[in-house]
């Protein structure tokens, strides 16, 4: 179990599910991924086909036509997977908590293994997210 | 037979070329991160990406489509991979001398990889995998002429003569073909030949990862994705080697021989690796044309010069 578990975070493979977004997040998240932060260092890259993806990010808030959609998308990945839900709309709804077209955070929808919270997070809040994830895991 | 399964499996088969393959897909992704001023994987990378898909990943078969073929496909890529790698390596590494003709059959073995990349696709039943496949079939059509008028180019060169071990034996006697005009050209047509096969970015569609979300691999997951990884990393290793024996002299393993062998390896895979870097892609369409008008006149001249003597 240890030589799999290893080589798991050692190469988490990123999938980025964007909801309802402001696209504030997605900008932060690209920012992860550029020379000033580059989290291909960790092994972390991002992918186009959830087929190949270990970490399903989900940003934005989620309204009627995301949930089913997201769903999708959670049972097509193949197992195991890592969720995190980044940005104050994907961890709690936020602003649109009251909103008519919301059904509800990631976290009432699919299984959660991490919150990054913030408006938009910082690439240091993201990467210190995914640390804590690869530690905790 | 346990010699030729020690040969097939382990020293210059699977073991040997995925490892050495496997560092180079490494050394490819430092040059790309060093380009763009990051930092890059580290050393074992490759290891843990093809560990994590084969041992812990769930493999997923498609609902709508053949899952027998679906599966069978990366394990026949692998399969023509290895054997391509073993015909040229042996030769390559001085151990066996080949036999006569071997040229022609690495030619056909190393369409295979690419052949079951589409048949994995179309049997997959995504729509956005036959895209990539049907891509796949137009480089396939677009590029092999121009690979076999350059595997024509240094039958001419070496005087008739068919098969590998005499080919670098030869160029080691005499001088590498390289150092001719005609040579030059027929390196660059190579180059782009190597870089069309292993699709890099300038003739990456049929994989195109913001457009068709990796085409033909898009539905692979789990251990059979691995096995096309593993595809990669020995064609990164075998095509380059491949360029190497036919025009620049091959390996010698003897002494200091041994650090220039390195050393053109990791040139040719460094050249691969800038030009996959400062291009963009280019549309089927276009690179169909680059290589059916452009590269064949390239490697039509660098015949006719061959004919008169240069």
């Amino acid at each position: 179990m240890g030589f799999k578990n290893y080589c798991f975070k050692k190469s988490l493979w990123v999938f980025h599910f964007g909801g309802a977004s402001c696209n504030n997040c997605d900008i932060e998240i690209l920012d992860c991924l550029t020379p000033r932060h580059d989290l291909e260092r960790f092994g972390i890259l991002l992918v186009g086909s959830i087929r190949h993806a270990d970490v399903l990010l989900v940003n934005g808030s989620i309204n009627i036509r995301d949930k089913e959609r997201l769903i999708e998308v959670y049972n097509q990945a193949p197992k195991p997977i890592l969720v995190v839900a980044i940005g104050a709309c994907g961890c709690t709804g936020g602003l649109f908590t009251e909103s008519y077209t919301f059904a509800g955070p990631v976290d009432k929808i699919i299984p959660v293994n991490a919150y990054i919270p913030g408006c938009p997070p910082k690439p240091e809040a993201i990467i210190a997210g995914i640390v804590k994830l690869v530690q905790n895991s | 037979m346990a010699v030729n399964l020690f040969y097939f499996l382990v020293f210059p088969g699977l073991l040997f070329a995925a490892g050495v393959g496997a560092f180079l897909s490494w050394f490819d992704r430092k040059i790309t991160a060093r380009v763009q001023f990051r930092q890059g994987p580290p050393l074992l990378q490759p290891f843990y990406d093809f560990f994590k898909l084969l041992l812990v990943k769930e493999t997923i078969l498609p609902k709508y489509g053949s899952p027998l073929i679906f599966l069978l496909a990366p394990i026949f890529a692998v399969f023509g991979a290895t054997m391509a790698g073993v015909f040229i390596l042996l030769p390559l590494l001085n151990i066996t001398t080949g036999f006569r003709g071997d040229l022609l059959v690495i030619f056909y073995l190393l369409t295979i990889p690419s052949f079951s990349y589409i048949i994995g696709a179309l049997a997959s039943g995504n729509p956005l995998a036959a895209v990539g496949g049907s891509r796949e079939m137009k480089l396939i059509l677009s590029y092999e002429l121009t690979f076999l008028l350059l595997i024509a180019g240094i039958i001419m060169k070496c005087g008739q003569r068919f098969d590998l071990y005499t080919i670098i034996q030869i160029q080691q006697t005499g001088s590498p073909f390289i150092s001719s005009i005609s040579g030059v050209i027929l390196f660059i047509v190579g180059i782009f030949c190597v870089q069309a096969k292993l699709a890099l970015v300038p003739f990456d569609m049929p994989e195109a990862e913001a457009e068709i979300t990796e085409g033909i691999f898009i539905e692979y997951s789990g251990a059979a994705y691995a096995m096309i990884k593993l595809t990669k990393y020995i064609m990164f290793f075998v095509l380059p080697a491949f360029l190497i024996a036919l025009l620049m002299n091959g390996f010698r393993l003897d002494g200091i021989h041994i650090l220039w062998a390195v050393l053109k390896v990791l040139a040719v895979v460094l050249l691969i690796t800038l030009i996959r870097n400062t291009n963009p892609r280019v549309k089927i369409k276009q690179a169909i044309k680059f290589f059916v008008i452009w590269m064949n006149l390239l490697a039509v001249i660098a015949l006719v010069l061959i004919e008169f003597g240069y």
